[in-house]
């Protein structure tokens, strides 16, 4: 296992389920609970030192129980390496730990995954649409029962739904 | 200048009574008229900003105390369409994210898909990709200095590098018949070779190109308009700028030497010699600077790359994922075969999740893309810099004057098309 994945699961035995590596990336899966406290402990230690935030995205997987997978991705430049955090968070109760905390830029992102996927997060300052319009009720657009070609008003082009 | 010390909520004397002590009038207060905050809304249709962005400043006075900006406007679902295509399908799609420098979005996307894919790209073809790449970061702070200055007010900067930024634009033309829309990067390679009239031209444009930036430089680096607007406006500390995932020129402006080309090595870069510039203050100046010591280390680049590239293959030689010879899709059957299956089913990628950042001119340009095997992608985020940076602009602009926003989002480099997707 990577040092850094095997570090993280002697600090939170409770909290770590899966290490992957793969094609160079390190991704790590906690569990929904300890999100934040081994956020901050990436951007806290000495050692791992995680400044740079990457990015905040999301995954949906309709099939499995715990449907949704956050994504966050933060490097240490001084340290020279990139770690992925990623949980999973079920459809009924669809709610994680911001890390707005911790890196002031998962503001803007997190803001995206809660309007283009419908996941809330926790403590976030300021949770509204930021792509989507803010009266927009037609639900999560990258969702994957979202159908590509929209919802709403566009139900009712005769022409969009005629089946060749 | 930012002035933190300073309070600007004034007291609410709106009950007060006007008073006038006879014998001392000159101790007459004055009762402030009302003291409210100004909601203005900037955007969507304003020249400066650079698309369709509305910001809803909040105002006291001239100063800024609180800026919300409301995106969306250019939201075409880029991210949902890439899920419904191909991954050679997806090419064009790049061009339209940053319209600007498309050349860039298609190396980074290529470069990440390659990554997926774990393919190598043949050594001409590294340095071919490198030359375009920088040809590209030079048209897009020519054109970022061209609008930052006119923002500012400094019109004439503006006519010089677009004059020059034409004469790139035409080389594009001929490369891959396109200005703008450019669709050139292939994954595993290029859609085709330089022809010696292309390398002629492009080095008559290096010896051209030097002297006309420091014509441009001349009239900034002297101009006490463009200096007042410029110097310690939208100072952001490294720690900051690190912590709101800022990038490119906009973090190396706070002194942080974060550049991909040097940290990740990739394409020929390696082997060229150039220098990071990096900033001291964080502020807008600093930034401008960096972006026109970047145009000479370009041009640097570029002339080291022609030296030393060999002939040799353009394209990876990986049938079940690469596109055969464009000539031999004309006129052989199983090479045209092999393209439209290549296109209409895609490959079969193995299933994973890839991350792959690359230094676009405006800061890191990122793919994540997750597969669960098939042609494709189940899940394509793409981490745009602008996004990114305009995540930081509250916190950039509290504390100076209106005026100052412009020259805010014209520090990011800011496009609309890439901040939406």
């Amino acid at each position: 296992m990577h040092p850094l994945a095997e570090r993280i699961k002697r600090e939170f035995p409770d909290g770590f389920v899966d290490a992957v590596e793969w094609r160079g990336d390190l991704a790590v899966t906690v569990k929904r609970e300890s999100v934040h406290a081994i956020a901050r402990f990436l951007r806290r230690d000495p050692e791992i030192d995680c400044d740079y935030m990457v990015h905040v995205s999301s995954v949906d997987w309709p099939d499995d129980e715990e449907r949704f997978e956050v994504v966050w991705e933060v490097q240490s430049i001084r340290k020279r390496h990139r770690i992925r955090l990623k949980t999973r968070v079920p459809e009924s109760d669809c709610l994680v730990d911001s890390l707005t905390d911790i890196w002031h830029g998962a503001n803007f992102m997190e803001r995206e995954v809660y309007d283009m996927m419908g996941i809330r997060f926790r403590n976030h300052p300021d949770l509204r649409r930021i792509l989507m319009p803010d009266d927009y009720a037609e639900g999560y657009p990258l969702r994957k029962d979202f159908p590509l070609q929209g919802k709403g008003w566009r139900d009712t082009f005769e022409f969009l739904n005629e089946k060749a | 200048m930012r002035d933190t010390e300073k309070t600007y909520r004034f007291e609410d004397q709106r009950d007060t009574i006007y008073k006038v002590d006879p014998e001392h009038p000159e101790t007459a207060t004055l009762p402030l008229q009302r003291t409210e905050e100004l909601l203005l809304n900037m955007g969507p249709q304003h020249p400066s900003t650079h698309g369709v962005l509305k910001v809803i400043l909040e105002l006291e006075g001239e100063r800024l105390v609180k800026s919300t900006p409301v995106m969306g406007y250019l939201h075409r679902g880029v991210e949902k369409l890439a899920e419904e295509g191909t991954y050679h399908q997806f090419i064009p799609h790049t061009d339209r994210l940053d319209y600007v420098c498309a050349m860039y979005n298609n190396f980074a996307y290529c470069r990440a898909v390659e990554k997926l894919m774990n393919i190598t790209v043949p050594e001409r073809a590294e340095y071919l990709r490198t030359i375009v790449a920088e040809v590209q970061r030079i048209i897009g702070h020519q054109f970022w200095l061209g609008t930052q200055a006119l923002d500012i007010g400094a019109m004439t900067v503006f006519f010089y590098t677009f004059r020059d930024r034409e004469i790139l634009l035409d080389w594009f033309d001929e490369l891959c018949g396109a200005r703008l829309t450019t669709s050139w990067y292939r994954i595993g390679g290029v859609e085709r070779d330089l022809t010696p009239s292309l390398i002629a031209k492009l080095r008559a444009f290096l010896d051209y190109f030097p002297p006309k930036i420091d014509e441009y430089q001349v009239f900034l680096e002297k101009n006490r308009i463009w200096l007042a607007r410029t110097k310690g406006v939208a100072v952001i500390s490294a720690e900051d700028a690190l912590s709101f995932g800022l990038s490119g020129p906009t973090l190396r402006g706070s002194g942080v030497g974060y550049d991909l080309r040097k940290y990740e090595a990739y394409a020929a870069y390696p082997k060229c010699a150039f220098n990071v510039p990096v900033g001291k203050n964080g502020d807008t100046y600093d930034r401008y600077w960096i972006r026109v010591m970047e145009l000479y280390e370009s041009v640097k680049i570029i002339k080291q790359c022609l030296d030393q590239m060999q002939e040799g293959p353009i394209m990876a030689s990986v049938p079940s994922v690469t596109l055969p010879p464009k000539d031999r899709v004309f006129t052989n059957l199983d090479s045209m075969i092999q393209q439209f299956k290549l296109f209409s089913q895609g490959f079969d990628a193995p299933p994973g999740e890839i991350y792959c950042g690359t230094e676009a001119h405006k800061g890191e340009l990122g793919f994540y893309i997750v597969s669960t095997g098939g042609g494709k992608p189940y899940r394509m985020k793409i981490r745009s810099p602008s996004f990114i940076h305009m995540g930081a602009f509250d916190h950039m602009s509290r504390g100076y004057m209106i005026a100052d926003a412009v020259t805010i989002f014209g520090t990011y480099d800011i496009v609309m098309g890439e901040c939406d997707r």
